[in-house]
This record gives C-alpha cells, sequence and structure tokens, in this order.
C-alpha cells in the first residue's frame, strides 16, 4: 500500500470536476436502465441451458451494459466524492418506472409518481448542493 | 395480504451492506487508476465483485414477500454509503447532501410503496 504525503481523498475536486462526475453519474443511470430492462426482458424467456443463454441477445446486451455502467462509475468516482455520486445512482429507478410505462404498459401509480418525483428533487439538491 | 418472511429481509439487508462496501472498493480502486491497465487492480476486482454478490443477495432476497417492505430496505444500503464515505474518506457531511439523501430515501420508499 503506497503513502504519499497528500491524501487522494481530499475533497479538493474544483466545482467543474464535480459537475463534471455529477452529469457523468446522471447519464450513466440512463445506461443501467437500459440494461437493467434487457435484462428483465432477458430473463423472461431464460432457459438454463448453455446454447439458448449464449444467444439470448437482450440478457447479453444487458450485461454489456451493465459492465459500461460499471465502468463510467468508476470514472466518475476518480474526481467526485463517493457520498454524492452514489445516491445519484438512484435516478435509474426512475427511468426504469418510465421506460416500463412506454414499453410494458405499465401503470404508474400516483404513490410512485410521488416517489420519483422525491427522488428526482433529491439528486438535483445532491448536484446542486455538494460545494461547501 | 401476506407477511414478508424474515429470511427475505435479512438478505435484502445484507444486499445492501455487500453493495456499499462494493461502492468503497470501487472508490478506492478509482483514485488509484492512471491508465488503461490499472483497470486491473484488486480494489475495483473487489468492488466489482461485491456488487456482484449483492446483486445476488437481491435477487434472492425480492423472490418471495412484498416489494414494497423489501424495497426501501434496499436504499438502506445509501446510508452505510454515506457513513463509510465520511469513515474512510473524510468527505463531509453537508447539508444539501443530508437534504438531498432523505429525499431520495424518502422516494425509493414510495416507490416501494406504489409498486
Amino acid at each position: 500500500m503506497s503513502t504519499t504525503a497528500s491524501s487522494p481523498y481530499a475533497s479538493d475536486a474544483s466545482a467543474v470536476e464535480r459537475r463534471r462526475s455529477v452529469i457523468m453519474v446522471s447519464s450513466c443511470t440512463l445506461i443501467s436502465a437500459a440494461a437493467q430492462i434487457l435484462m428483465k426482458i432477458g430473463m423472461t424467456h431464460f432457459t438454463p441451458n448453455a446454447m439458448a443463454i449464449v444467444t439470448n441477445v437482450p440478457l447479453i446486451a444487458g450485461y454489456a451494459l451493465y459492465g459500461v455502467f460499471c465502468l463510467m462509475m468508476i470514472l466518475a468516482l476518480r474526481q467526485g466524492e463517493l457520498s454524492l455520486i452514489y445516491p445519484i445512482i438512484s435516478l435509474a429507478y426512475v427511468w426504469v418506472t418510465v421506460l416500463s410505462y412506454f414499453l410494458f404498459h405499465d401503470t404508474i401509480r400516483p404513490l410512485k409518481m410521488a416517489g420519483i418525483l422525491s427522488i428526482m428533487v433529491g439528486v438535483a439538491m445532491l448536484g446542486r448542493g455538494g460545494r461547501e | 395480504m401476506n407477511g414478508t418472511p424474515i429470511s427475505s429481509m435479512a438478505m435484502v439487508l445484507g444486499a445492501a451492506v455487500v453493495g456499499s462496501f462494493g461502492a468503497v472498493f470501487l472508490k478506492l480502486g478509482a483514485v488509484r487508476l492512471t491508465n488503461i491497465w490499472s483497470l486491473l487492480n484488486w480494489r475495483l476486482a473487489l468492488g466489482v465483485g461485491l456488487y456482484l454478490g449483492s446483486s445476488v443477495f437481491y435477487g434472492l432476497g425480492i423472490r418471495h414477500g412484498q416489494l414494497s417492505v423489501l424495497f426501501p430496505m434496499v436504499s438502506i444500503g445509501y446510508v452505510w454509503t454515506l457513513l463509510w464515505a465520511r469513515i474512510f474518506f473524510h468527505e463531509r457531511f453537508t447539508q444539501p447532501k443530508i437534504m438531498g439523501l432523505a429525499l431520495v430515501l424518502i422516494g425509493c420508499c414510495l416507490v416501494g410503496l406504489g409498486s
């Protein structure tokens, strides 16, 4: 384990860098939502058979997108604070709900709608308020 | 209305803890990135592994029981992560962070109840 004089975790990232990580994670959650939906589609015709899994395009595409999501998260975490970046991932719930509404014609109950609005306001607050 | 088995709750709460440690190791690995090859370090590998482990626990946990009970329990992972960020990375608790997180948690509970 290397020890350097200055801590690599010091929160001295500039406002620009912070904003960049917030934007990166926010857009990342769209990818994560797409991955979750593809996995869900893939799982509906899942059969425990090697050939069927290899040719299950939605499932494989879902996992591939999840890999992209992980990579982008790692890049965002380089500069951004963990306590700021991590809760923003909850935006994925918003996208999954909206996408399910359009793709699967799922109904959005008022409670769920209220929850989604609350998440969006919370994330907006995190995005704006990370500065001291 | 059927109850939610304790084992499901334990599994989902466990998934939240495991996932929050996944985030800690991803952060530990991410700050050490210098080039493309440094992506292959044990911290990132452990972080991704814990993440996958947490999704397995979560998948097993939600097989039985009600999502409206289990879903908000997953979001407790955000609180753990905030705590670890404070302890391990000396990140500050600022008012907007706490307010933002509180709104996210309330939102997750409502999404669970409305599912």
